[in-house]
């Protein structure tokens, strides 16, 4: 006999369910109670990825619904793969994906590590550092635009006072090698509190027996950190190493309202370039291509990734 | 019986009057841009819904979302618009899509000539294929690109006095491009009433059409043009041709001495802002607002000066403004086309004039009285005279998205030379072009 999860909830359904609707066998119930999810996810996730793929090999256009559509074959993915700007944009979102983490993690994982160290007024402390991932992106984004305002703006006068240079005499979002820092500090202030919640958890579910035996074998802050406190919270980290990656490489909103993707095309994200070509050019067999290129790439990496997370958990 | 067979009429024609006046009382959405004109035209159409019987709905969406938000709507076949103000790029693809009603049948009918609205607005605004009498809009609003000033501070006479031992004339209004940068120059970062001020606010903009109708406002005069022959998309040696480069590496220049810092993303409000908090001596920006900027408290009136598009190798200026179509998916044409008939009297288009809304119609235009009738009248004759517009065609968003890449590149974010943005220009309108059918 087959042993599904069907049948295990087959198993599990108390025979009086299925004695109440007559003709039906425990399978049959156990289907019925599943189908709506299998619709819905077929409906909503697996039709349009086909009808993507579909679609990735034409020259369908959605305003144009009226032209006809002709399969094209493999020249969509040979024009993006060809294509040097769609290089330029993939080059911008791993700059911005590489960065972010990076300092994400480094901060976050500091903050955890302090806020973890039990003081007076830590609670205040972790609300307010919180705060700042509780705001829409779209705010954060406006909210940005005015503290990098070469002429009004905090942060010109910030490192105006500290470094002694004139607040007007860089910008931050109109330069061209600022502008994709500036992506990256906005993103860190934002989202490292959410590194930092799950570092955090990390830290406390490490039971105090373990460093109370460390002291017992005389073992140095330094070293407990390296061989307890490190390993316990790997699998953490990389938790929210794959979330922030995840949300990153899709990252929109936060860079459309602060750099608009520019100047020129400087911080022109793939998800930025993919919403230009679907719904401003409405190239949409052409954008098709570019989001199964997009997702083979997120969705081959994100395996990999998740597979070396288990192994890190299983250790 | 006579008085049974009068009260029975009485009632036919009561009924029947009810009955009309029940089914042509209709409610129409008008769809355009969130700015100034439009107030005008919520003020306008007051008269009409009198005359009428219909009720009017304005849906009026801010300038960077405007052609986004409404293609979609037209893409999708959508009744939001009975009533649709759009651009003047877009009519390629609303005649071609089907989304616009073609209105020649109707201008028959009803007597409506073309003839009595300027040729280059109905050029511009009405036809497609272009210049063939195919109309599928009446043109609504005319607009141009052009200039204000501070005429306060160019009246100053240490202002003048520095001007004059700088550039050995007198300053004034720029005639020429050159001019305009000369200007452009001398204010930037000069001390005014005890504040830093900037030479000119131009259009920076990337997401929308910014920095394409800012730098073709310099290109045109320098000698741009999309075409050798037009309709033969033959663009080699027109769009990069010597003078096309010469007007974008002129746009540069302008934007790398003589803008405020941080101007690398800026289009119409932007301008408006730099120049209402006395950020900048000049800035351009669509004939559209020169109501509202005359008005303003602070920096209008005897303030404020305007100024057409200095010309170089010629005279021109970049083309705004648009005309009024019915939507093809609306129930209510019958109603629509009874809202353009009444906008294209005489009468109405002298009151949209004199509200701020800008008429196309040669009895307003051609009234000896027009050029005197505010500061910024007779600049807008001028403009008129000298317009070009970008592609009409029904892929303009992707040629307009693609100059927009280009000339971004280039003027904010250094990249390349001027030659090579244009080169590549072509390369991209040649694919788009090529995918069309067209070449």
């Amino acid at each position: 006999m087959s042993d599904t999860p069907i049948d295990r909830v087959a198993k599990a359904t108390p025979p009086s369910v299925a004695s109440k609707i007559r003709g039906l066998s425990d399978r049959a119930i156990a289907w019925l109670f599943v189908l709506p999810t299998i619709f819905l996810l077929l409906a909503v996730n697996i039709f349009p990825l086909i009808w993507t793929i579909n679609l990735s090999f034409t020259n369908f256009r959605a305003n144009r619904p009226n032209r006809e559509v002709d399969y094209i074959g493999l020249r969509n993915y040979e024009r993006i793969l060809t294509d040097e700007d769609i290089w330029l944009t993939m080059q911008a979102t791993a700059h911005f994906l590489f960065w972010t983490i990076f300092f994400q993690v480094l901060i976050g994982f500091t903050l955890a590590w302090l806020i973890n160290r039990k003081f007076k007024g830590n609670d205040l402390w972790t609300t307010l550092i919180v705060l700042p991932m509780m705001l829409s992106p779209a705010v954060v984004g406006n909210f940005w635009t005015f503290l990098y305002q070469p002429q009004i703006g905090l942060f010109n006068y910030g490192i105006s006072f500290l470094t002694g240079i004139d607040p007007s005499s860089f910008q931050m979002i109109g330069d061209v090698t600022l502008a994709p820092w500036s992506i990256v500090i906005v993103d860190t202030w934002m989202w490292t509190p959410f590194v930092m919640l799950i570092c955090l958890a990390g830290l406390r579910s490490i039971p105090d027996y373990i460093y109370e035996a460390a002291e017992i074998d005389r073992a140095s802050q330094w070293r407990q950190f390296w061989t307890i406190t490190i390993p316990m919270v790997l699998p953490f980290l990389m938790l929210a190493v794959l979330f922030r990656g995840i949300e990153n490489f899709k990252m929109f909103d936060l860079v459309v309202q602060l750099t608009g993707g520019g100047p020129g095309s400087i911080t022109e994200l793939t998800s930025i370039n993919l919403k230009r070509e679907a719904f401003e050019k409405w190239r949409t067999g052409y954008a098709s291509a570019y989001a199964i290129i997009l997702f083979v790439t997120v969705f081959g990496l994100a395996s990999i990734y998740v597979k070396a997370l288990n192994k890190v958990k299983e250790r | 019986m006579k008085s049974a067979k009068l009260l029975a009429a009485t009632a036919f024609v009561a009924a029947s009057g009810l009955n009309v006046s029940l089914a042509s009382a209709d409610e129409l959405t008008l769809c355009w841009a969130a700015w100034d004109p439009a107030n005008a035209l919520v003020e306008l159409s007051k008269e009409f819904e009198t005359q009428s019987g219909h009720t009017m709905k304005f849906e009026f969406v801010p300038w960077p979302n405007f052609a986004d938000r409404m293609l979609n709507e037209l893409n999708s076949g959508g009744k939001l618009c009975d009533l649709l103000i759009g651009d003047s790029q877009w009519i390629g693809g609303g005649a071609e899509n089907g989304h616009y009603v073609k209105l020649n049948e109707f201008f028959d009918k009803e007597g409506i000539s073309m003839d009595d609205f300027a040729p280059a607005t109905v050029y511009a605004y009405s036809t497609w294929p272009k210049g063939t009498p195919n109309y599928y809009a009446l043109p609504a609003m005319g607009d141009a690109n052009g200039w204000f000033y501070r005429k306060d501070w160019f009246a100053k006479p240490e202002i003048q006095e520095a001007f004059k031992a700088e550039h050995g004339r007198d300053l004034a209004p720029p005639k020429t491009q050159m001019e305009l940068l000369q200007v452009a120059k001398f204010f930037q970062g000069r001390e005014i009433d005890g504040q830093k001020r900037y030479g000119a606010a131009i259009f920076t903009e990337r997401g929308s059409e910014g920095i394409t109708m800012g730098a073709t406002s310099a290109m045109y005069p320098f000698g741009f043009k999309y075409e050798n022959t037009p309709g033969k998309y033959d663009m080699e040696g027109a769009v990069n041709s010597a003078d096309a480069v010469a007007g974008l590496e002129f746009y540069k220049e302008l934007y790398k001495t003589s803008t405020p810092p941080g101007y690398t993303d800026s289009y119409m409000e932007q301008s408006l802002d730099a120049f209402k908090s006395g950020q900048v001596a000049m800035a351009m920006n669509w004939f559209a607002f020169f109501p509202g900027l005359y008005a303003d408290p602070d920096t209008g009136g005897d303030k404020i000066g305007f100024f057409v598009n200095p010309g170089q190798l010629k005279e021109a200026s970049t083309l705004g403004g648009q005309g009024i179509s019915v939507v093809a998916y609306s129930d209510k044409q019958d109603a629509a086309l009874e809202y353009i008939k009444w906008f294209a009297q005489p009468s109405v288009q002298k009151k949209w004039w004199s509200l701020g809304g800008y008429s196309c119609h040669v009895s307003v235009l051609n009234d000896p009285n027009f050029a005197d009738s505010a500061p910024f009248a007779a600049d807008f004759l001028l403009a008129m005279d000298g317009v070009m517009d970008f592609w009409q065609e029904p892929a303009y968003a992707e040629l307009l998205l693609a100059m927009q890449k280009r000339l971004h590149d280039y003027v904010v974010a250094d990249k390349g030379t001027a030659q090579e943005a244009l080169d590549k220009l072509i390369e991209d309108w040649t694919e788009v072009f090529e995918d069309e059918g067209k070449l």
